[in-house]
């Protein structure tokens, strides 16, 4: 493959998603329970329903599956993901009992706090991930110790959840299922902030982890930092993860499917290109995936994370599967 | 010796916190290889590891160019130093060109992308390690041999001046070893890089070394020209080589010679014994090896296969003595092979030999050597 071609794939690429992306969005906005015939009330609720929830899925989407690129970049392993590894669990853990115990005293939980809680429980996932794998060499056996956490977390989060009577547990429930929904205005610009901060330090990061990709031992050699690179990539990882658990809960298997859907398209791993094809095509994903989720059974909504389930797990098992093959 | 490029004082290597391996001091000029040999385990790559600061120093320091390595930053030391180590690296959907192209890590902006300039360095790095066809290959699919090229393509485009490598060598087969060593001579003649490595094929260290390191368990056991280290007893007690032996002058190993008292001799000469040395050896056969100059080829292989051999002075033909003494041993034997056809007036005494034992009817084909 010359030049050329490659960065003709590499245009087309970004354009086909982009134009998903946009699709995605306009798709969005018009389906649903209420139509233009609905007069002032339709806009109110385009505005204010739609629109946000939209721009969550969009942005939390390409969160997620940018924490799994991140992971994976870490891990030098493509199963390696926020959920899997547990991650979104601890931070789900953290959070709900944040919630639980400030609903008990009267105090709402602001998104700050939130997210703040969550990155808490996503460092503590991570810690004993970390600590898992300087004893585990094998990734296999990691995965299956971040499902272990991923286990407990969720076990000790159902557990709080079932015990705690209040009127908002409710809330708490749909949230620990995993959802788009019930997003304000104010929740958006709190996790724009976040989520293109972290964006934009990924994509300084872009180059020593093209290096990283080749090894520990090379990046260190052609002057990479590893122990600073490193320290960034489990604080990135984990804001991003953690980021998307407080807003819509834990939503499985896009932070690896995506990620591997993207080096499929573009034939490379390059960084620099993957950040923000991961980035549009997590988006896109969810978009996709919520649009199923709140029309399929209308007016039933189903979790997030069911349909990304659905649709992002085969796509796991066809690349676990194809690897093997080699 | 002003003139090192790279150069190690009183440097002590080791993990964690015990020392491995105390006050090393290697050298490496500009235009030079320095290799490092040693059995398995004496801490070669432990000492290469820690000069490309892999591994922490646990005591003294390494020079680059005049400066402690331990104060110049990570880009300075890319751009002077290159490496190529065993660490298995299998990244995923990289070519070859990407490879490559890392290694002009150093020397691009921000984000990393690649300049015109970056591109065409990149494909002469290639096309030196004779890789320019492998430029588009996914480069987890190629072959070790290949592989490797790539990666030394990749060592070559940092631009080093100094490259470290440590067995380079290992896993190739003889085609790629002698390559890879070939691409590595020219880079150090034609554009004076130092070059200090690992290998353990000692008979290609022998030839392309210009300063040999001995690593053995925990020193340096002596450092010099190759001429000096490989001798065969040196190398035997640097490996502590307690079956078999190392032939300095072939750069090959031997093994055992078969043990036990010499029922069979050969009278050879002019490397036409070899063979049935050879063949006797791997039969288990012991033999004598008879009437030898000190200076016939053949003399130098029986010196490792043979119990023991009747040898003469070189340039004088054989004497009465030496004549009398390979017959005694002769008539200890019950089969003889001649492996010579035509006689001198050298070595009249070996058709001598050979006709006593055609008259005695032990004399075998030599062919047939080892069939008993």
């Amino acid at each position: 493959m010359d030049e050329g071609k490659r960065t003709r794939r590499y245009v087309i690429a970004f354009i086909a998603l982009a134009a998903l992306f946009a699709g995605l969005v306009l798709i969005n906005l018009r389906v649903g329970s209420v139509d233009e015939t609905a007069g002032e009330l339709y806009g109110q609720i385009l505005w204010k329903i739609r629109l946000p929830r939209i721009l969550a899925a969009g942005m939390l989407g390409g969160a997620l599956s940018l924490a799994g690129f991140l992971l994976q970049t870490f891990f030098a392993n493509p199963i390696a993901g926020p959920f899997v590894l547990g991650i979104s669990s601890g931070a789900k853990l953290v959070v709900s009992l944040t919630m639980i115990f400030l609903l008990e005293w009267g105090v709402s939980i602001s998104s700050w706090g939130m997210i703040a809680a969550a990155f808490g429980g996503a460092m503590i996932s991570m810690g004993f991930i970390l600590l898992a794998s300087r004893r585990l060499q094998a990734m296999p056996l990691l995965v299956i110790c971040g499902v272990m956490i991923g286990y407990i977390c969720s076990a000790v989060t159902d557990f709080v959840v079932t015990f705690a009577d209040d009127s908002n547990i409710v809330n708490l429930h749909n949230w620990s299922l995993g959802s788009f929904s019930g997003m304000s205005w104010g929740n958006i610009r709190v996790m724009a902030v976040v989520v293109a901060a972290a964006f934009l330090f990924c994509m300084l990061l872009s180059k020593p982890m093209g290096a990283y990709q080749l090894g520990e031992m090379y990046a260190r050699s052609m002057g990479v930092d590893i122990m600073r690179f490193r320290v960034a990539l489990i604080l990135l990882s984990s804001i991003l993860a953690a980021t998307v658990t407080a807003f819509a809960g834990p939503i499985s298997f896009v932070g690896i499917a995506v990620p591997h859907l993207m080096k499929r398209m573009l034939k490379t791993a390059k960084p620099i290109l993957l950040i923000p094809a991961c980035f549009a095509g997590g988006g896109a994903f969810c978009l996709s995936c919520d649009l199923i989720a709140r029309t399929v059974f209308a007016p039933t909504e189903l979790s997030i994370s069911s349909v990304t389930a659905v649709f992002g797990a085969p796509v796991v098992l066809r690349m676990m599967v194809r690897r093997q093959e080699g | 010796m002003a003139d090192s490029y790279l150069f190690t004082e009183h440097m002590a290597v080791g993990y964690g916190r015990a020392i491995l391996i105390d006050d090393i001091s290697i050298r490496v000029a500009r235009g030079e290889i320095v290799t490092l040999i040693g059995p398995n385990g004496a801490g070669k790559s432990t000492i290469l590891k820690s000069m490309i600061r892999q591994l922490a120093l646990m005591g003294g320091r390494v020079v680059l160019d005049k400066d402690d390595m331990a104060a110049l930053d990570g880009r300075a030391v890319a751009k002077k130093m290159s490496v190529l180590m065993t660490d298995r690296t299998q990244p995923e959907l990289m070519t070859c060109f990407d490879v490559v192209a890392a290694g002009r890590y150093p020397y691009t902006g921000r984000f990393g992308v690649l300049s015109g300039e970056d591109r065409r360095r990149v494909r002469e790095s290639l096309a030196l390690v004779h890789a320019l066809e492998l430029e588009a290959a996914d480069f987890s699919r190629i072959s070790d041999g290949q592989r490797q090229r790539v990666l030394l393509a990749r060592a070559i485009c940092q631009e080093p001046e100094v490259i470290v490598l440590d067995e380079p060598t290992s896993f190739l087969d003889i085609r790629h070893k002698l390559e890879l060593l070939s691409i590595l001579k020219e880079m150090v003649r034609e554009r004076r890089v130092a070059v200090i490595m690992s290998l353990h094929e000692l008979d290609l260290a022998q030839r392309i070394s210009d300063t040999v390191v001995c690593v053995c368990e925990n020193h340096i056991d002596r450092v010099g020209e190759p001429e000096d280290i490989f001798t065969d007893d040196y190398i035997r007690r640097l490996y502590g080589v307690k079956r078999g032996g190392y032939h300095a002058d072939f750069g090959c190993p031997e093994l055992e010679t078969a043990a036990g008292e010499p029922q069979t001799f050969v009278i050879g000469g002019g490397g036409s014994g070899i063979s049935c040395y050879r063949r006797l050896q791997r039969k288990g056969v012991p033999f004598f090896a008879g009437v030898l100059h000190t200076n016939d080829i053949d003399y130098a292989v029986a010196k490792y296969l043979a119990v023991q051999i009747i040898d003469t002075p070189p340039f004088e033909p054989i004497g009465e003595e030496t004549y009398e003494r390979a017959r005694a041993c002769m008539h200890l034997c019950k089969t003889v092979y001649c492996t010579l056809e035509d006689f001198g007036s050298m070595n009249e005494a070996n058709r001598r030999l050979m006709e006593e034992a055609r008259e005695m009817e032990i004399l075998r084909e030599p062919c047939a050597a080892g069939r008993i």
